[in-house]
């Protein structure tokens, strides 16, 4: 399995959960697999996800999913301890772990050669750290989206990609209806 | 009143709730400020751009927030202020220490200082500088322009402002 076969699989079991998708392909993905108010697409900025994800997560009750990569999380690995130490229980971080930055060429990174995102996190202080196969995602996201506690899922599955367009819907358009849709949900 | 709570309270009053911080040995005093006051949340980061993601989600969320760090984080931040901040279209005061100015007694900190209006005004990002104490009278009116504005702005306080090292 790969990162969009993860996705489609999720797609039906999201779809009102407040998401924030990571640059490149996750959002691109999302976009086209099955566009929803409640998904915060991000156009640039690599790495904040799971920041952006954990500040909602702090701000407001409805639960909060962020579907981030290895590569995003290795460049912004400073994000693990400030969520250890902000426990925010309606917040999942799901990292999808093909160990490699997909969306400029499937380069490798670190986190499929030596390196375990599951352990790093463990190490900065996170209480529910999931490591799971690519085919057992769905469920685990379902099971940590129905719970109560601030989890973090490492997803394993292998790199690659399919070809999907770009978003061209306007940034400000993203953020209007994707407030709009926190604050329903927040009503 | 000290300073530290005068800027604090001028967050208050605005109704910034989430407040995110980098350290630098001017901001210390209003860091703890921050920290201890009741009204605010403050979840320090370990890196400015993830602040400011941070700040940018609890936006999102309903709660106005700020940022407070060093100058010479504007070196790490552009991308983030531009494509996230800027592009989206989202309010972040940003309370910065200038470092490297009159008093200053550490030399490489002189380095970004003459980068950092430059920098700011390249990208656009309204900027007020303040120098006296009494400059923070304008607290007030440029947190009402940044959230009226839907724009970073950012405050640069130095040396003498803080009342020197």
């Amino acid at each position: 399995m790969i990162r969009s076969d993860i996705i489609k699989e999720l797609a039906s079991t999201i779809k009102d959960t407040l998401t924030v998708c990571n640059i490149g392909l996750p959002s691109q993905e999302m976009h086209m697999i099955d566009d929803q108010p409640s998904n915060f697409y991000m156009l640039g900025t690599m790495g904040l996800a799971s920041s952006i994800g954990l500040g909602l997560a702090l701000a407001q009750k409805s639960k909060v999913l962020v579907i981030d990569g290895d590569g995003s999380v290795l460049t912004n690995m400073g994000t693990l301890p400030t969520i250890a130490n902000n426990v925010a229980d309606n917040y999942v971080l799901l990292i999808i772990d093909n160990g490699s930055y997909g969306s400029t060429g499937d380069q490798p990174t670190y986190a499929g050669k030596l390196t375990s995102l599951t352990k790093v996190a463990e190490a900065c202080g996170c209480k529910n750290v999931i490591e799971c196969k690519a085919e057992d995602t769905v469920q685990v996201v379902k099971d940590a989206l129905a719970g109560d506690k601030m989890t973090v899922i490492v997803s394993k599955c292998e790199s690659g990609n399919i070809k999907v367009p770009v978003i061209t819907m306007d940034p400000v358009v993203i953020r209007d209806r994707f407030m709009k849709t926190v604050a329903a949900q927040n009503a | 009143m000290s300073v530290d709570n005068v800027i604090i309270d001028g967050f208050v009053n605005n109704k910034v709730e989430f407040i995110t911080t980098v350290p630098c040995k001017q901001l210390g005093g209003v860091i703890d400020a921050a920290e201890k006051h009741p009204d605010i949340y403050h979840i320090p980061s370990n890196k400015e751009d993830e602040g400011m993601g941070l700040c940018a989600g609890a936006f999102m969320g309903g709660k106005r927030s700020a940022i407070i760090m060093q100058n010479t984080a504007i070196g790490v931040t552009i991308n983030t202020l531009v494509t996230l901040t800027q592009y989206y279209r989202m309010p972040l005061p940003m309370l910065i220490s200038y470092r490297g100015e009159l008093g200053e007694p550490v030399a490489c900190q002189a380095e970004m200082a003459v980068h950092t209006k430059a920098l700011l005004a390249q990208i656009n990002i309204p900027t007020y500088h303040f120098h006296k104490q009494s400059d923070a009278d304008e607290f007030d009116k440029i947190l009402k322009y940044t959230f009226m504005c839907n724009k970073p702005v950012a405050i640069l306080t130095d040396a003498s402002f803080w009342g020197g090292y």
